[in-house]
């Protein structure tokens, strides 16, 4: 699906839009090498009043911080941010005066929904941990939309995300992009028109979980094998159907693979690599094998030592989704460092903070703030302006979706967060949050925090969030 | 404040508690004892000894003076339920000595024995203003849930010296609600009758040691190391450190330790705010992760930011810490109390609850957890609000020794930091 076509059908009318992207979604199940999206978005932003908000300091996410301003919002999308606009009549005011407004937080590594709150194992959906290679598997499938934390990492401003699968396999399944928006199905939350990623892992886990099993990869250099192996299959298979495509279509087209569909959709560079890889050496290593099989990393994820190649990560264009605090757990994440986005950011690339944790996705803005105030003591210069980019701008970036959100700039996704305070402060609470303009979490307001059908009812819960 | 301030102190750190005189001068002081806030003052140390802090305290000539103009200084923080000093990599088990799965020993397992001063954590979490750990032991369940007990807990200091245990076995460790249940074969009702049945046999070992050693008596299932470990609490000298979450759970275990005459720390207590009026009337201390939110089990339905508040001010004597085993996240510390506060607990209260209130708890407030006369130096300076990301500590003293503001991460940043 091509997100141009997605701009324009979001720019429409609700019903036209529906119209439109129920016909995209039936040509993008037609026949082809990446195989469609057969599991079409349903998510469509309620109508709003629209929106003013008024005498905050705003970091629009472009850089920028406004002393005080006015950010409008209007049928789902951001209509203006300033700092001498006039609210036009009939648009609902919100009185912002000594607080801060940000793009709405947006999460490039989470396992929500897949790793759902109760852990038992019957919601363990996360590792399909039974071959080195399932590109085949869709974490969309496994996301459970009453996943209690959902509604916490709303409350902590995360007005998007990227579910994916874990880190057991070489190659582990395409991502899911949602909105943070309380949902019954996966495809009520699923991002209208967002490419897919493919989760790739590095390292460690896949040589643990498989050699521990007495089968390959028990290395990483069967890790590097496995993945070239993959490959050299993907770029057959893409073959194989261009050659079908080439010739007129003519006769049985080859047979759909569902591994091979997905790695042939990054080979096409539709679909994203998302790849969990913590030293420097070996993310030196996945960029050769890109570039051997000719594809393009999107983001590596933990890369706790990142820093150690700022330039060339910058230099290719590759995004850093890390923490501040997370490190040593493990021998390949024992050089992690505060200052390990600050440096990438400095180098010129593209800084991430995740949280790949359901307590961390709740204070994503802390995290950004811990690294910064690192960065800012080693002598730094890093603004709130920019820092805050790496928790909006930079994550959409890294998800294929900058174009319509992680900025408040007009056009972009009304998703918009109301701060109580700095963001970066501990004391800061997101009082309001709005997804596609739709008041979506109000931290006075019971009726605005939406909890799960799994909490309803359970003991705690008249007074527990 | 800040660079001039450093450049000099780097200049003047000392590694042993020396024979000198320090005053902090013109700095807030929260000193968590009787003299409450101070809004400028000083702290006077010398030879390693706080001698005096508090306004109008007079610095004497030949003082080495350090500003903490725009400053506060608070005392040491205590990370509570921590690994520090018993791990290096978590999932390098040659370098983490946090848990047996010995069966031969459970409730002996003594982690003050055995810890490492050379951990590169402990600068690390020095740098968040950590200046000691309640170390204390995990399960290791990678055979299943086999022991009752995961051994004895100490404190300990971050000096990096060699006698890093301040005291040792300050407590006991059990964990009960769905873990115990899962020890004791799979029901809350068999733990809690064990549990009863382990003291009883404690207590009649204790008063038939000699029968025991000569093999007589009735036999037992605990090892002796682990049966000797216990005496101490079914004496009620040791607390038990009981990991539990459910507001039932809480209540049984409220309901033991009075039948049972024992001393007992609760830690976890995602429900605690539903039961907290019992827990005060108890008088039974809890230790609480202030962020842990998230309804991770079904013991932990109820599970809210807002339980340190609430606890607090239901009168329950609170400690926080952050996640529970994870030494290398220590430096949280600071963050959860500053998020307790976000979700309504008053600042004081937050401090109390990482300085003089797991000092008290753990016996050692003779020496740290406050800003008094007679205690050891074991404080740091800010240059903000000590619970916020955007301070950074400007002098740290653990055991009347200033330590440098270094650590492994600094030196990798160093390496790699562009010049500029």
């Amino acid at each position: 699906m091509g997100s141009a076509a997605e701009r324009t059908v979001l720019g429409a009318g609700r019903l036209v839009g529906a119209a439109l992207l129920l016909a995209v979604g039936c040509v993008a199940a037609a026949q082809d090498v990446g195989g469609g999206d057969p599991f079409t978005s349903t998510y469509r932003p309620a109508p709003h009043p629209p929106l003013a908000i008024v005498g905050a300091s705003i970091l629009t996410g472009t850089g920028a911080e406004i002393a005080t301003g006015t950010v409008l919002v209007r049928d789902g999308k951001v209509e203006a941010v300033g700092a001498d606009l006039a609210v036009p009549d009939g648009y609902q005011r919100i009185d912002g005066r000594g607080k801060w407004v940000t793009p709405g937080i947006i999460d490039a590594h989470s396992h929500l929904g897949v790793y759902p709150s109760p852990g038992t194992p019957s919601h363990e959906d996360g590792n399909e941990a039974v071959s080195p290679n399932t590109a085949e598997v869709w974490a969309e499938h496994s996301v459970w939309p009453q996943d209690p934390k959902f509604r916490l990492a709303r409350g902590g401003g995360v007005t998007s995300l990227m579910v994916l699968p874990g880190s057991a396999n070489l190659f582990g399944g395409r991502s899911a992009t949602l909105k943070n928006v309380p949902a019954v199905t996966a495809q009520a939350m699923k991002f209208p028109g967002a490419p897919y990623g493919l989760k790739m892992a590095c390292g460690e886990n896949p040589k643990r979980v498989y050699g521990g099993k007495g089968r390959a990869p028990m290395t990483r250099m069967g890790n590097v094998a496995g993945y070239r192996k993959a490959w050299i299959d993907a770029a057959d298979y893409l073959r194989r159907w261009e050659k079908w495509e080439k010739g007129g279509k003519a006769g049985d087209p080859p047979k759909r693979d569902l591994q091979l569909e997905t790695l042939a959709g990054v080979l096409k560079g539709e679909i994203l690599v998302q790849n969990h890889c913590y030293r420097a050496d070996e993310m030196a290593v996945m960029i050769d094998v890109a570039r051997e099989f000719g594809f393009r990393i999107r983001a590596f994820h933990h890369a706790n030592e990142a820093y150690k190649i700022a330039p060339l990560l910058a230099k290719e264009d590759i995004c850093v989704a890390t923490w501040a605090n997370s490190w040593g757990a493990k021998m390949e994440s024992l050089d992690g460092i505060e200052e390990n986005a600050p440096m990438i950011d400095a180098a010129g690339g593209c800084a991430i903070i995740h949280s790949d944790d359901g307590l961390l996705i709740q204070r994503l803005n802390q995290e950004a703030g811990i690294a910064m105030t690192a960065a800012n003591h080693a002598g730094m210069t890093i603004a709130r302006g920019q820092a805050i980019r790496w928790i909006t701008a930079n994550p959409a970036k890294a998800m294929g979706v900058a174009d319509r959100v992680g900025t408040l700039e007009p056009g972009k996704m009304g998703d918009v967060v109301l701060w109580s305070a700095d963001p970066f402060s501990v004391y800061a609470v997101a009082e309001k949050v709005w997804i596609d303009g739709v008041l979506s979490w109000d931290r006075a307001d019971p009726r605005y925090q939406g909890s799960s059908d799994f909490v309803l009812g359970q003991p705690g819960q008249e007074f527990a969030r | 404040m800040i660079r001039p301030m450093l450049g000099a102190l780097a200049l003047m750190l000392s590694s042993q508690a020396s024979a000198e005189t320090v005053a902090i001068v013109d700095a807030r002081l929260m000193t968590m004892a009787a003299a409450g806030e101070v809004e400028r003052g000083t702290v006077l140390i010398r030879d390693g000894r706080i001698v005096a802090a508090g306004a109008g305290v007079a610095v004497p000539t030949g003082a080495r003076v350090i500003d903490g103009r725009g400053g506060v200084v608070t005392p040491g923080f205590i990370q509570a339920d921590s690994t520090l000093g018993a791990v290096e990599v978590s999932q390098v088990p040659p370098s983490a000595d946090r848990a047996t799965h010995s069966a031969g020993i459970s409730a002996g397992f003594d982690i003050s024995r055995g810890l490492n001063p050379d951990s590169i954590l402990l600068p690390v979490s020095r740098l968040a203003g950590i200046t000691h750990a309640v170390t204390t032991p995990l399960y290791d369940d990678r055979r299943g849930r086999e022991l009752q007990f995961s051994g004895q807990a100490a404190v300990i200091d971050l000096a990096q010296q060699p006698d890093m245990v301040t005291r040792p076995r300050v407590a006991m460790v059990l964990e009960m609600g769905e873990g115990g249940a899962a020890r004791a074969g799979g029901a809350r009702g068999a733990a809690i009758v064990q549990l009863k049945a382990t003291l009883a046999d404690v207590r009649h070992f204790a008063r038939n040691r000699a029968a025991y050693d000569r093999g007589g008596g009735r036999p037992q299932p605990l090892a002796r190391i682990d049966l000797e470990a216990l005496v101490p609490v079914v004496e009620g000298r040791m607390p038990v450190i009981v990991k539990v979450d459910r507001a039932s759970d809480i209540v049984e275990m409220l309901t033991l330790a009075r039948e049972e005459k024992l001393k007992i720390i609760l830690d976890g207590a995602a429900e605690g705010w539903r039961v907290a009026p019992q827990i005060a009337a108890a008088g039974v201390p809890v230790i609480v992760d202030p962020i842990a939110n998230l309804p991770r089990s079904f013991s932990e339905l109820g599970a809210t930011e807002e339980n340190a508040a609430r606890l607090n001010a239901a009168g329950v004597t609170l400690i926080l810490k952050t996640g529970s085993g994870v030494a290398h996240r220590a430096r949280e510390l600071r963050y959860g109390a500053g998020n307790a506060v976000a979700w309504g607990l008053p600042h004081a209260a937050a401090i109390a609850a990482i300085t003089i209130n797991p000092a008290r708890i753990f016996g050692v407030s003779n020496r740290i957890g406050s800003l008094e006369s007679g205690k050891e130096a074991d404080l740091v300076l800010w240059n903000g609000d000590p619970l916020e990301p955007l301070s950074r500590p400007e002098a740290v003293f653990v055991k009347g020794m200033q330590m440098p503001l270094t650590a492994r991460p600094l030196d990798l940043r160093d390496r790699y930091m562009p010049a500029r």
